[in-house]
């Protein structure tokens, strides 16, 4: 069960399904004066952000 | 003695790794298993992998665990961020995973087996792997810097020049050669075409799912995409047992390479999360769960081989693309073996997210060995069919005849025996009309895997699994298309910005239309000479694709080279050195031959040549004598873009050893640019999800 976990954690985390808690955690340890982006905006970002360079190969 | 056990083992790995290239070697004549293919691939991967990869991390690059890394330094909490080694692994090979390993090795197949698996495996060990692995060494010491911005830095302007034309231009090209291959799987195919249709609306779905309906929930619309994308599967074959319906999706290669265009400007101008990024997500995973599923089924089912070790094409004579064994098969295989572009991604996005130095060797090494991996069972999956089946999908109708019955007749007299009803019996299990000279590698693929698939999880499915395959290669192929045209917009509204500022404005409407507009023009007038040529249009491509490819690996370890040596690692600059010098020779001879050889079916000029003597001389038919000048045309700017690849891969090597001779004799050069140790503050034991 515990294995499942986290197995679980790792799709999720390489899928980008954590990455807004993942961006809330960044924000609590170092921005701790600003108010983070809303969900449906860091998605935004996140993703416009994502595909600025080049991402995918031959 | 544990030492002495441990010592025990890897001789074992030796042993068995020797033995297994030897039997695939030195077997004639004999059909051998696919189990050999396999050991000797796992032994060779684990010994480069334990010894040579760990040698070159330890003692040429002296990675470091204590120094920080760029995403330790830079975390922004979104792109630079320390992640876990296994996911930046995932991500790394996601990346890097395209639909070249699967096609190459198909096409190399018309050697035999032999030649393209021993390129896949060596070439990977000592050249491809140790490029990434490099790379993304070099851009994690220098705040994940571009492979461009890199040769810019190290080298001078000149290397900086070379690397972003080249870069610009193999996009070009590989995306004219991909959208040529999903053309050639969907010509006069009601099923195929449905279904790869049916692949966008799906994106969509999924886009606006995860944009509006349930933000940020990527699983959640992923899965519900998957599960579309293997219905539409389904509803592909009842499109195709509709009267009226299957006349909507059966067309001419060359309407459907209108609609790739348009689609390909569709896509750049689009934003983001309503195509490109919920097509990448579903065309990830159907990769990734593909892939695996192929190496479970030949390991349950180990198929027999049925190609011979060597086939008489290895003169020069193929049908599948003309050229001798020495260069072109280095040429065609291409990503499975070495692949330039992966510089560009572990240069991009990979050490931005590089938690620590010491799983270099892991994530760029291992990495390309899984890619190296997906070749060798690409190039079981060719040639576990007949041969004489084999060379029926594979071979243009400008080769061996229109007619199926001439066709076989060739092809058998080649000693490959095949028959009208055989590929007839094949055709309607896989529900199609006729698999003759389906070319780009992509149907014989799809056959390969649905007779392994069908063999291995249900005989009765084949026509399902061949179409499932189409969908697999025609998903990720698709997204190597947006995303490289929108790289392609980027890249050029980045250079058209240096002359016109607001053109550099990647928001300003005008702009993005007119860059996308030429970047789609600029691959789409090589998809459309490539429809409309009668031999096929991938005998032209490949090989100039083969050598872009080849081109900026050189570039890549020309900088990695350049590095080495201005880092004083002159003993061990050979690490790059030599396979750089191996591509030069490599690039340089198939440059040559493609521009200097009489034989039409290799030289361009001379192939033009040809054809305007057949012109002039009235031999063509009319349909031929239409294209023709359009075909001259084409012919002789690919000749005079070969000759452009070839000067800029020597201007780029010369420039490097005049860097690298002025550090020598004590002389000058740009310093390097590698950023300033700082401890790493992230603990032995950071946490691990």
């Amino acid at each position: 069960m515990h294995k499942l976990k986290a197995f679980w954690n790792i799709v999720r985390h390489l899928s980008g399904d954590d990455a807004y808690e993942r961006y809330l955690q960044h924000y609590a340890t170092h921005h701790q004066d600003e108010l983070p982006l809303s969900k449906k905006a860091f998605f935004k970002q996140w993703q416009d952000e994502k595909w600025q360079g080049i991402k995918r190969c031959c | 003695m544990n030492n002495l056990l441990k010592s025990a083992t890897w001789i074992l790995i030796a042993g068995i790794g020797a033995a297994a290239i030897a039997g695939i070697a030195l077997n004639r004549g004999e059909h051998i298993n696919t189990l050999w293919f396999i050991t000797a691939a796992l032994c060779i991967y684990a010994i480069a992998y334990r010894f040579y990869a760990a040698w070159i991390a330890a003692t040429v690059l002296m990675v470091d665990q204590t120094r920080a890394t760029p995403a330790e330094r830079l975390d922004n909490g979104r792109d630079f961020v320390p992640t876990n080694k296994w996911i930046v692994f995932g991500h790394h090979f996601a990346a890097i995973a395209g639909p070249g390993p699967l096609v190459g090795p198909t096409l190399a197949a018309q050697f035999g087996y032999l030649p393209g698996t021993l390129w896949i495996l060596f070439g990977a060990v000592l050249g491809g792997c140790v490029q990434d692995m490099v790379t993304l060494f070099l851009s994690t010491r220098r705040e994940a810097k571009s492979l461009g911005q890199m040769a810019r830095d190290e080298l001078g302007a000149l290397g900086g020049t070379a690397a972003l034309i080249g870069t610009f231009a193999i996009m070009i090209i590989l995306i004219a050669v991909l959208g040529l291959v999903v053309v050639n799987a969907m010509k006069h195919s009601p099923w195929a075409t449905a279904t790869v249709s049916a692949t966008i609306p799906i994106a969509m779905i999924v886009g606006l799912y995860m944009r509006n309906f349930r933000p940020g929930q990527v699983l959640e619309a992923s899965a519900l995409g998957v599960i579309l994308l293997l219905l539409s599967v389904a509803g592909g074959g009842w499109i195709d047992h509709h009267e009226t319906l299957r006349l909507w999706f059966d067309h001419e290669g060359l309407t459907l390479a209108w609609w790739v265009m348009a689609y390909g400007f569709a896509a750049a101008i689009l934003p983001v999360w309503l195509l490109l990024a919920p097509r990448d997500y579903l065309s990830t995973y159907v990769k990734l769960g593909t892939i695996t599923l192929l190496a479970v089924a030949i390991i349950m089912l180990q198929p027999t081989v049925k190609m011979p070790a060597l086939t008489q094409f290895i003169d020069g004579t193929g049908p599948i693309f003309g050229g001798k064994l020495f260069p072109f098969v280095f040429i065609t295989i291409a990503c499975g073996a070495i692949s330039g572009f992966h510089a560009l991604i572990a240069t991009g996005t990979t050490p931005k997210l590089l938690s620590n130095e010491r799983d270099i060797a892991m994530i760029g090494y291992g990495g390309m060995l899984l890619e190296s991996f997906v070749a060798i069972m690409a190039m079981m999956a060719a040639t576990v069919l007949d041969p004489g089946v084999f060379f029926a999908i594979n071979s243009p109708a400008g080769v061996v005849g229109k007619e199926a019955v001439e066709a076989v007749a060739k092809i058998s007299s080649w000693g490959f025996p095949v028959t009208v009803e055989q590929m007839q019996l094949l055709a309607s299990q896989m529900g199609e009309a006729t698999l003759f000279a389906r070319t780009g590698g992509a149907p014989s693929l799809a056959v390969g895997m649905a007779s392994i698939f069908g063999s291995a999880f249900g005989e009765s499915l084949l026509a399902l699994w061949y179409h499932f395959a189409i969908m697999f290669e025609a998903i990720f192929i698709l997204t190597t298309l947006d995303a490289g045209t929108r790289v392609g917009r980027f890249m050029l509204q980045d250079m058209l910005g240096n002359i016109w500022p607001k053109l550099g404005e990647t928001s300003w409407l005008p702009s993005v239309i007119l860059t996308s507009a030429l970047v789609v023009s600029g691959w789409g007038y090589f998809l459309y000479i490539g429809v409309i040529d009668p031999n096929g249009g991938v005998n032209i491509l490949w090989p100039l694709f083969g050598i872009a490819n080849q081109m900026l690996a050189a570039i890549a370890l020309c900088v990695a080279t350049g590095i080495l040596i201005k880092s004083d690692k002159f003993k061990y600059a050979w690490v790059t050195g030599l396979p750089l010098v191996w591509l030069v020779i490599i690039t340089s001879t198939a440059a040559w031959e493609k521009i200097a050889s009489d034989n039409i079916r290799i030289g361009f000029f001379a192939a033009a040549k040809d054809l305007e003597g057949k012109l002039a001389a009235g031999v063509l038919t009319t349909e031929k004598a239409a294209v023709a000048p359009q075909l001259m045309f084409n012919l002789q700017f690919d000749g005079w873009l070969t000759l452009f690849f070839v000067t800029l891969l020597w201007l780029i090597v010369f420039d490097m050893l005049r860097v690298c001779a002025r550090y020598l004799a004590g002389k000058p050069v740009l310093p390097l640019t590698e950023s300033p140790h700082s401890p790493s503050r992230l603990v032995e034991d950071w946490v691990r999800d």
